[in-house]
């Protein structure tokens, strides 16, 4: 049981706000030390494992091209390309990127999204403009929900998605799994069920999407009295 | 033969950027704490692979204590200004996507093609990584075309990359770090005693309850611990193979499969999946990026708690039908 006080500390440091960085390296020192490790061998099971896992920081490895592009106007011509399409509106648009982020995610072409390479140059300004060209400029609140919107749209469509693929990381683990314990099953088994799962992912999210068009409408005429400089406001 | 440890090294040298630049950088209060930040996390992949356990993990709590104590700065190299952009926007046109395009591209061609080249029969790429490589290979091939096309100062793609790198800040290293806090939990069988408690509270006397037991503590799990894969080999041994398959006869591929993606319900909820739902918000610069439910996680979670509520109804209505 003493090994679930790494759990509370993870809790704690949350709802405390504490920086998640001494959260986790305190949550791994009591699991470790609570689970019979010992001090040094926790240590050395983090260190060991943060190495192998090296790998999840290579896509930082992006941003130098990011920003070359950016510094350049990258995300002007997102906003100018968008602004062109007539009938564009966020929430088509979103919607459009979640179909096309979700057919290849189950072709298996997870990496041709992302929130580096795709959502902050291109996805999110194109998000954002197409509000811009119906309704002037956004108040601050609209425009950071929009740029919530579109992360979300990336992590669902991906989610709900990859699944489909039968070579995927989470499909191969179910099958490693399944044969372990005795019960041997194909890759394409398992990912056929992932197909109704996926059909209403986009049927649930796909609505919400078309319905934020709406509220980014409502929103806007609330607040367009006292907020006409927020336009101004971009980062 | 391209290995992984080549992306480590660029990588490596990237960062070895990033820190040398911090510290030449008077705008920002403490540089010094960025040098010290990105230069040790540059050792990291230059030369973690030569370290000892214990050394990597004393270098894991240098990179803590330095960001965890204070915070880092925001470094603020000289960029061009909103109307710059405008200008260059409108001279270079939709040739602008072609470097951002090239990443993606070769990443699946590097996965589809490269892969399978073999120069006098050793294969071009390591080939367990092959994705990863020819992401490396893209960025180096999108930086060679960005910088003949847009004849930028030479550091430009390294001053820029500092300043995003500093917008993410150290929520750089908050995935690697829950996938080391995950090994740990594994090694002191954290999984297992979870797994025991749900099974020895709940009542299993209908199917249903099987059902929606394993796939709601698929997604709690999963927002403890911030991946669905951490979670799945837990809960499956503990709920999903003795009560949902074994006792009331469901189909062992559906459940596994909807049981999956009743974890990644819980992946749209959490702070702790870091990658998903924390870098995204420092990426796009929210105003509430560091709040435990910020804007990323809240624009999900309607749709996960509803993805939850289907998984669970699909579940019970195909698994003990085919």
């Amino acid at each position: 049981m003493w090994v679930l006080l790494g759990i509370a500390v993870v809790v704690a440091g949350f709802v405390l706000r504490l920086n998640p960085l001494l959260v986790i390296l305190a949550a791994a020192l009591t699991t470790g030390v609570a689970g019979g490790l010992g001090l040094v061998e926790t240590v050395e099971a983090f260190g060991s494992a943060f190495n192998d896992n090296r790998y999840i920081s290579i896509v930082w490895l992006v941003l130098p091209v990011i920003g070359l592009l950016e510094r350049s106007g990258l995300q002007e011509q997102a906003r100018i390309l968008i602004g062109k399409v007539r009938g564009a509106t966020t929430g088509r648009l979103l919607l459009g990127y979640f179909v096309a982020r979700q057919v290849t995610a189950a072709l298996g072409q997870t990496k041709l999204g992302g929130h580096p390479q795709m959502v902050r140059p291109l996805i999110a300004p194109m998000a954002e403009a197409a509000s811009e060209t119906r309704h002037g400029p956004l108040p601050d609140a609209v425009r950071f929900r929009i740029r919530a919107h579109s992360a979300a749209a990336d992590n669902i469509a991906l989610f709900f998605g990859e699944d489909i693929f039968i070579a995927i990381a989470s499909i191969l683990l179910i099958k490693g799994f399944l044969e372990q314990n005795g019960i041997i099953v194909q890759p394409l088994e398992l990912s056929v069920w992932a197909i109704p799962t996926a059909i209403v992912a986009l049927l649930i999210h796909g609505t919400r999407l078309v319905l934020l068009d709406r509220r980014i409408a409502a929103e806007v005429a609330n607040a367009r009295p006292d907020e006409d400089a927020a336009g101004e406001v971009r980062s | 033969m391209i290995t992984l440890q080549w992306i480590y090294i660029l990588a490596g040298a990237v960062f070895v950027a990033f820190s040398v630049l911090s510290a030449g950088d008077r705008e920002n209060p403490k540089r010094f704490k960025n040098t010290a930040f990105w230069g040790l996390l540059a050792v990291s992949f230059l030369f973690g692979g030569y370290f000892s356990d214990l050394m990597n993990g004393l270098l894991v709590i240098g990179l803590v204590l330095l960001a965890g104590i204070g915070g880092l700065g925001q470094g603020k190299p000289r960029t061009t200004s909103p109307e710059e952009r405008s200008d260059s926007a409108v001279k270079f046109g939709n040739r602008l996507f072609i470097p951002a395009l090239i990443i993606p591209v070769t990443a699946l061609l590097g996965t589809l093609w490269l892969a399978e080249v073999e120069i006098g029969g050793t294969p071009l790429f390591d080939p367990r990584d092959p994705t990863l490589i020819a992401l490396g290979l893209g960025v180096v091939l999108a930086i060679g075309v960005g910088m003949a096309m847009l004849k930028p100062p030479v550091m430009a793609p390294l001053q820029e990359g500092r300043r995003l790198m500093d917008a993410v800040g150290w929520a750089a290293i908050l995935p690697q770090m829950l996938a080391a806090l995950g090994a740990v939990f594994a090694l002191a069988g954290v999984g297992e005693v979870v797994g025991g408690l749900i099974a020895d509270v709940i009542p299993m006397n209908a199917s249903l309850i099987a059902v929606v037991a394993y796939c709601v503590g698929m997604a709690l799990f999963t927002v403890i611990m911030g991946n669905a894969f951490a979670a799945f080999p837990v809960m499956t041994a503990a709920v999903g193979l003795p009560f949902v398959v074994f006792q009331f006869g469901g189909n062992p591929a559906i459940v596994c499969a909807i049981g999956m993606l009743a974890g990644f319900c819980g992946t749209l909820m959490t702070p702790m999946a870091a990658n998903f739902n924390v870098v995204p918000a420092n990426l796009l610069e929210l105003p509430d990026r560091n709040a435990a439910l910020n804007g990323v996680i809240r624009a999900q979670i309607p749709t996960a708690l509803m993805m939850l509520v289907a998984n669970i109804l699909l579940m019970q209505f195909l698994a003990f039908r085919f």
